[in-house]
């Protein structure tokens, strides 16, 4: 079986102080490979959690994630990760931190600068391989983290708010270049966001999850990421189902931020 | 106190002249367009005319009390009184009979032997007498000694240049005070001036020529560059023996749990033990030597290293090594290429503490006992009365200090060119 398959993952654990947390209550979802999902929910909701379980960061008290017909048990470079900032080795230049995965595999130095060059190309920084990262803008540093993630070729890639510290134009741009390599690499994508706009746009799609317990409460089949490929996206938001899913989607979170406002007042 | 004052009146004055005069005219760059700068730290720079007034006024004000041959002398101090004081003492006989004669006192250097200077005997019963005072000191001067009719015939002193003088009293004169001791003998005290005796606080070209000469000849039996490279050879063989265990233990310590908890107790009780506290059981158990020495700085280094080590490790931000665990990295590489890297930044902010500590640990340890180095010449010099050795080895010391913590900032902005930019 191809693709990422998620089976009736629970999450439950401890706290110091007494009690426990559920963090994620019974989630399933299969994914195909080549398959762009966003994830968007309340803060609280495990979208986080969710993740780190699929990277393997995390082990699920219930449940298996099974991936291209293995379990997953541990972080392993077929699952990609980019996170939201920080996470370049800034002790390295562009060209090292991209080329980390192929170097730790020990791949042959030619072949490993022949897929640096190009994938700096694909994300618009050839002319910063030899800088140090900590002289790139927020912006470029997300680009090198993203072709840092595509240099190791992995079959899925997890995105936790990749563009979250971004500015709103960079963040724009940045929505396109993802949408990009999406179909230029046709991997399968899993971005978790703040943003209904930016699950909108990228995610075919869109799983809205809901808090306490984190679990899966609708999923959106949506046309937006198609059509976002090589386009405006300016344009693409004046599509006719944009503004309407938009606004249910934020109606949605809307009522599960009051309703975890309402429980705590009650509660106290 | 006048020193101080002195040097509270350069500070005022060049202030005033430096911003009211020289700076009117010459900034235009951003910092001078703000208007808020009481409170805004970015805009407090050190000023460099400050700088320079300030190190130059503490070489003055030393030259100006040591009467230094490098400052011409309209800037000394008063100096002490030096070459021929004379005055007159009036005696007077039991019968009531008064006579007068002159006192010549040769105040001479105390360094210079010299014979009383000669005079005539004059006139009357009271003759007049010569006696020799070094500088900055006081001799007691029998002038009934030659006189015909003397103590012992029943005279007494009873003025001095015409003011009348008794036991425990004094008077003042050109040269200095003439006090009277309780059995009536004069006391002469040629006057000090607001210069230092050498003794005290030798001239600036005191201390230059004592280094040509402890550099040429050396002090001890070793050259200067033998005690100052003692001292630095302990230190760095102490530094680095410390970081050669320290860091492995810091990176134990950040990476197993075990190895925490084992060694948090300890190196949590050694860290504020002040190294010179362990002079006395080093003494006891390795001797004075060179090896009581490397143990000591070793044991200086070894937990400040190891602390720097841990919060380095610790202060890796976990998203960098999920991202090399995702990239397929495995432990030894993650070890190799992220976490070691990543704690370099605190592991030089700890050398730099380190090699600190270590260099005041060397000479206080050399102060108590050794052969050689820094600490032993000034403490040896010291008990000498040579204050010229003393403050040489002072500075010395300090520019050495002040040299080790360049190089590890040199070192540090080399080999971490990304600390403090992520």
């Amino acid at each position: 079986m191809s693709g990422l398959a998620i089976e009736n993952l629970s999450m439950r654990f401890d706290l110091p102080g007494g009690g426990s947390v559920q963090a994620l209550q019974d989630v399933s979802l299969h994914l195909k490979e080549g398959e762009l999902m966003s994830v968007l929910g309340p803060s609280g909701c495990g979208k986080t959690t969710l993740l780190n379980i699929l990277a393997g960061f995390l082990a699920p008290t219930e449940g298996q994630v099974v991936m291209n017909g293995h379990r997953v048990t541990g972080p392993a470079a077929e699952r990609g990760m980019v996170f939201q900032q920080g996470a370049l080795f800034e002790w390295m230049s562009v060209r090292d931190n991209v080329s980390f995965g192929p170097r730790m595999k020990g791949m042959p130095k030619l072949d490993m600068a022949e897929v640096v060059n190009h994938l700096l190309e694909v994300v618009g920084l050839q002319d910063f391989k030899d800088k140090a990262v900590y002289e790139l803008s927020g912006g470029m540093q997300q680009r090198v983290a993203l072709a840092r993630c595509l240099a190791n070729d992995p079959d899925v890639i997890l995105m936790d708010e990749p563009l979250g510290a971004l500015d709103a134009l960079t963040r724009e741009k940045m929505q396109s270049l993802v949408l990009k390599l999406w179909k230029e690499t046709g991997k399968t994508i899993i971005l978790i966001t703040h943003s209904v706009e930016e699950a909108l746009l990228l995610g075919e799609r869109l799983l809205v999850m809901a808090p306490r317990p984190g679990r899966i409460h609708k999923e959106y089949r949506l046309p937006f990421a198609d059509l976002g490929v090589g386009a405006d996206l300016r344009e693409v938001k004046k599509h006719p189902e944009y503004a309407p899913t938009r606004e249910e989607i934020l109606n949605m979170i809307w009522n599960m931020e009051e309703e975890i406002m309402g429980r705590v007042e009650a509660g106290a | 106190m006048i020193p101080l004052l002195i040097y509270a009146a350069i500070f005022v004055a060049s202030f005033l002249i430096v911003t009211r005069v020289i700076r009117r005219a010459a900034r235009h760059d951003f910092t001078s367009l703000k208007t808020v700068t009481f409170g805004d730290e970015s805009a407090v720079v050190s000023d460099r005319w400050a700088s320079v007034i300030s190190i130059v006024s503490i070489f003055v004000l030393w030259g100006m009390f040591t009467g230094s041959a490098l400052l011409p002398g309209f800037l000394h101090a008063p100096g002490p009184f030096q070459g021929v004081a004379t005055f007159e003492y009036t005696a007077q006989a039991t019968n009531g009979d008064r006579d007068t004669a002159t006192v010549t006192v040769l105040v001479h250097p105390v360094e210079q032997k010299v014979e009383n200077p000669e005079v005539e005997p004059g006139d009357g019963w009271a003759r007049n007498d010569s006696a020799t005072v070094g500088m900055w000191r006081s001799g007691l001067i029998r002038v009934d000694r030659n006189d015909e009719i003397g103590r012992d015939a029943g005279a007494r002193v009873v003025a001095v240049n015409g003011e009348p003088i008794g036991p425990g009293k004094s008077v003042a004169t050109r040269f200095g005070r003439v006090g009277m001791s309780p059995k009536g003998t004069l006391n002469f005290e040629p006057s000090k001036g607001w210069q230092m005796e050498p003794i005290w606080l030798p001239s600036p070209e005191a201390v230059v020529a004592r280094l040509a000469e402890i550099a040429g000849a050396g002090f001890r039996g070793s050259t200067l560059l033998e005690h100052l490279g003692y001292s630095l050879f302990r230190v760095v063989v102490g530094f680095l023996l410390g970081a050669l265990v320290g860091i492995p233990l810091g990176y134990a310590m950040g990476l197993s749990n075990w190895f925490r908890g084992w060694f948090d107790p300890i190196v949590e009780f050694m860290r504020p033990v002040p190294p010179l506290a362990l002079i006395p059981l080093v003494i006891i158990w390795a001797g004075i030597g060179e090896t009581g020495k490397i143990i000591l700085l070793f044991l200086a280094a070894l937990w400040i290293m190891a602390i720097a080590a841990r919060s380095g490790v610790s202060g890796v931000s976990i998203s960098k090594v999920h991202a090399a665990y995702s990239l397929g990295a495995s432990k030894w590489q993650i070890m190799r290429h992220v976490i070691m890297p990543n704690s370099l930044p605190e592991i030089f902010t700890g050398a730099r503490v380190a090699m600190g500590v270590c260099w005041g640990t060397v000479v206080a340890a050399e102060l108590v006992a050794a052969e050689k180095g820094a600490g032993m010449m000034i403490m040896v010099a010291s008990k000498f009365q040579n204050t010229d050795i003393v403050i040489m080895g002072i500075i010395l010391i300090g520019v050495i200090g002040f040299g080790i913590d360049m190089l590890m900032r040199w070192a540090e902005r080399v080999l971490v060119p990304w600390k403090g930019k992520v």
